[in-house]
């Protein structure tokens, strides 16, 4: 047992860090582990990638101190309309819409870049005297041990802690090892993922159509950017990333439509296969996992960042409760309270934007009346359209402190 | 958790054991702390104690519970330590633990957990009559659902309280006597939940909140705070009321100064 060690992470993307850090506004010692090296943490390049953060996310970051350095570079969005496309005819006539106006609690979110996330979240562990961060840290087993629990890493060496989080994305090699199952489908879809610079201002709007293909996301950045999740199924995905520039951007005009003006790419272009990846159990004994190693649900709803931080959050607070009792942080009752609160919420998110990919990446034209429909009637009914942003603002339910805007 | 074989003469168990023992012991603490096995309903019930016991120790030595190790320097007695349970955590708070406890039986079961948890904590077989009589004495006294096993309760209680240096707290929880708690502790927990086994309350000997202070006053003690533990199917946990205290309640009182 090394007694100045409470929590090893594994994982050093957004959720480990983030976890890191509550974690350590409790008083918790953390140490996060990641296999790449410091340069590639440190200075991640600007890969196209954007988040949609919820207003939840949003005072979880306020509350940890990190929202300060991350608003100058997050755009707030200030309406989000969803509307059922025709491909080659862009948007039907009726569709959903989402004015933050309506709700008066504030933008319905912030579309922030992945490299800015990352930089804010280096920056706290390198001043917080209770996170270590170590990286090229490869770890390639772990076990029990009384008391709590050890790790290995590549050069032989091994690491002690009462608890370890596996926050190492969907192909969790933490989950694996401790023989936690997952439940897998690919939807044969891949979004393709890029920054465009447009002519005409964006205003704030986030823009969500749903082809028979795949739903189409332009996600406003700062500036006159946006940043486009442009899902297809796999064969034409590859066919439209093979292109030249000219060729990709002639293949998107038609879904993208030419309300914001002329468009041009401003970086590189991602393409990202699509699956669903769910751990059949989020804790054993002395492991917890969390963000999407514990669940990678499909992106279109922009939730999977949202959802990590919701782990985060509930994870922390039951650390920190425990903590704050005397009790063993790593202990199998403490996790259990973390597994119930988190259990429900998981598969609600993932069963729900399942169905509405399967419901809405379809051409038949029965379906497609009904869906026209449903979000007319979404259009026609304010309680229910407020009820809807709510939940995609992640303000419903059970909330953690931290999502609250309260530090613990 | 019994404490009615009050025997005072019994050796401490401590002292060299051989390995074979040591096994044992490390499968009896594995049960003990297995939060879905044989202890469940203590597990269940543990998180409760422990804010009510922070609390008020916080609030009467004036520690700030948010710093790290609050109880820092205070001496803390648990009397029916069994595993470990209580002892534990308060020993990760900063307190300097003793723990003890009449069976014999969990005195290894629960040194064996704590140093595998890291933890130094003082492990004794011995009576509360026993450890007064040696002149110990604490700046807190945990006596949780004890003294409704005891053959005489007052007798028990003013040993608690010599165990108390003036001015120290004692934290005492038991069952409440009453048409509802025959239903929920011996109907439900033992007969029909199987939570804890048959026979392991007597009714007759549950104490109400109101006797309860008469006889902490009778033991020259001050009573100065009395709670409920109020387990909710829902929530499937416990929580503390200030107002039903119709089953599991807990009490506060001081020894007085003068």
């Amino acid at each position: 047992m090394d007694e100045r060690i409470d929590m090893l992470i594994v994982g050093g993307g957004l959720v480990g860090p983030a976890l890191a850090l509550a974690a350590a506004s409790a008083g918790l010692r953390v140490r996060v582990l990641d296999a790449a090296p410091a340069a590639a943490l440190a200075d991640p390049e600007f890969d196209g990638r954007a988040y949609a953060v919820a207003a939840a996310s949003r005072r979880m970051l306020r509350a940890l101190g990190l929202w300060a350095g991350i608003e100058g570079a997050a755009q707030p969005i200030l309406q989000v309309k969803v509307s059922d496309g025709v491909a080659g005819r862009g948007a039907a006539p009726l569709f959903a819409h989402f004015d933050a106006d309506e709700l008066g609690e504030g933008p319905l979110g912030h579309i922030v870049e992945d490299r800015f996330l990352r930089r804010a979240l280096l920056a706290a562990m390198a001043e917080s005297p209770l996170v270590t961060v170590e990286t090229g840290a490869r770890v390639i087993g772990q076990a029990e041990v009384p008391g709590g629990v050890e790790v290995t890493l590549a050069d032989g060496t091994t690491r002690c802690a009462r608890l370890l989080v596996g926050a190492d994305g969907r192909g969790s090699q933490v989950a694996r090892r401790a023989g936690i199952g997952r439940t897998e489908w690919a939807y044969r879809q891949t979004s393709l993922v890029a920054a465009l610079e447009v002519e005409r201002p964006h205003e704030g709007i986030a823009q969500q159509m749903f082809f028979p293909d795949g739903p189409l996301a332009i996600l406003p950045l700062t500036g006159n950017r946006v940043s486009i999740v442009w899902t297809e199924d796999t064969t034409r995905a590859a066919a439209v990333q093979a292109m030249d520039d000219d060729g990709y951007l002639a293949a998107l005009r038609p879904c993208f439509g030419d309300f914001l003006g002329q468009i041009r790419l401003a970086g590189k272009r991602y393409a990202y296969p699509l699956g669903l990846s769910l751990a059949t159990r989020i804790t054993a004994p002395r492991l917890a996992l969390a963000g999407d190693a514990a669940h990678g649900i499909h992106p279109l709803a922009g939730q999977g960042l949202n959802l990590g931080l919701r782990d985060v959050a509930t994870l922390a607070q039951v650390l920190a409760e425990a903590h704050r009792r005397g009790e063993d942080i790593g202990a199998a009752d403490v996790l259990e309270r973390y597994r119930r609160w988190r259990q429900f919420d998981i598969a609600a998110l993932a069963t729900a934007t399942d169905a509405i990919n399967r419901v809405f990446s379809n051409a038949n034209p029965l379906l497609r009346l009904g869906r026209t429909l449903a979000l007319g009637a979404i259009e026609a009914a304010p309680a229910l359209r407020r009820r809807l942003m709510r939940e995609a603002m992640g303000t419903a339910g059970d909330l953690p402190v931290l999502l609250q805007g309260r530090a613990l | 958790m019994s404490a009615t074989t009050q025997t005072a003469s019994d050796a401490p168990a401590t002292g060299t054991v051989d390995a074979g023992e040591i096994a044992k012991f490390e499968a009896m603490a594995a049960e003990w702390w297995d939060p879905k096995g044989k202890f469940r309903p203590l597990h269940m019930l543990n998180p409760c104690r422990l804010d009510y016991i922070i609390a008020q120790v916080a609030a009467e030595f004036g520690r700030d519970p948010d710093q790290p190790r609050p109880f820092e320097g205070l001496r803390l007695l648990d009397i029916g330590c069994g595993g470990g349970l209580l002892c534990e955590p308060m020993a990760r708070l900063g307190a300097i633990v003793t723990g003890a406890d009449a069976a014999a039986g969990n005195i290894p079961v629960a040194a064996v957990h704590a140093s595998q948890s890291g933890l130094d904590i003082d492990y004794r077989h011995a009576t509360a009559e026993a450890l007064a009589d040696a002149g110990e004495q604490f700046d807190v006294v945990v006596n949780m659902e004890v003294v409704e096993h005891v053959a005489d309760p007052l007798a028990y209680l003013t040993a608690c309280r010599r165990l108390l240096r003036p001015g120290g707290l004692m934290v005492c929880s038991t069952l409440n006597r009453n048409p509802k708690s025959y239903m929920v502790a011996i109907v439900g927990a033992e007969q029909v939940m199987r939570w804890l086994p048959k026979g392991t309350h007597d009714w007759r000997k549950f104490i109400t909140p109101d006797e309860l202070f008469a006889l902490l006053r009778g033991a020259g003690l001050e009573p100065v705070d009395r709670k409920g533990f109020v387990f909710s199917p829902l929530a499937w946990s416990w929580s503390l009321s200030d107002r039903d205290l119709s089953v599991n309640y807990v009490t506060t009182s001081v020894k007085p100064v003068d």
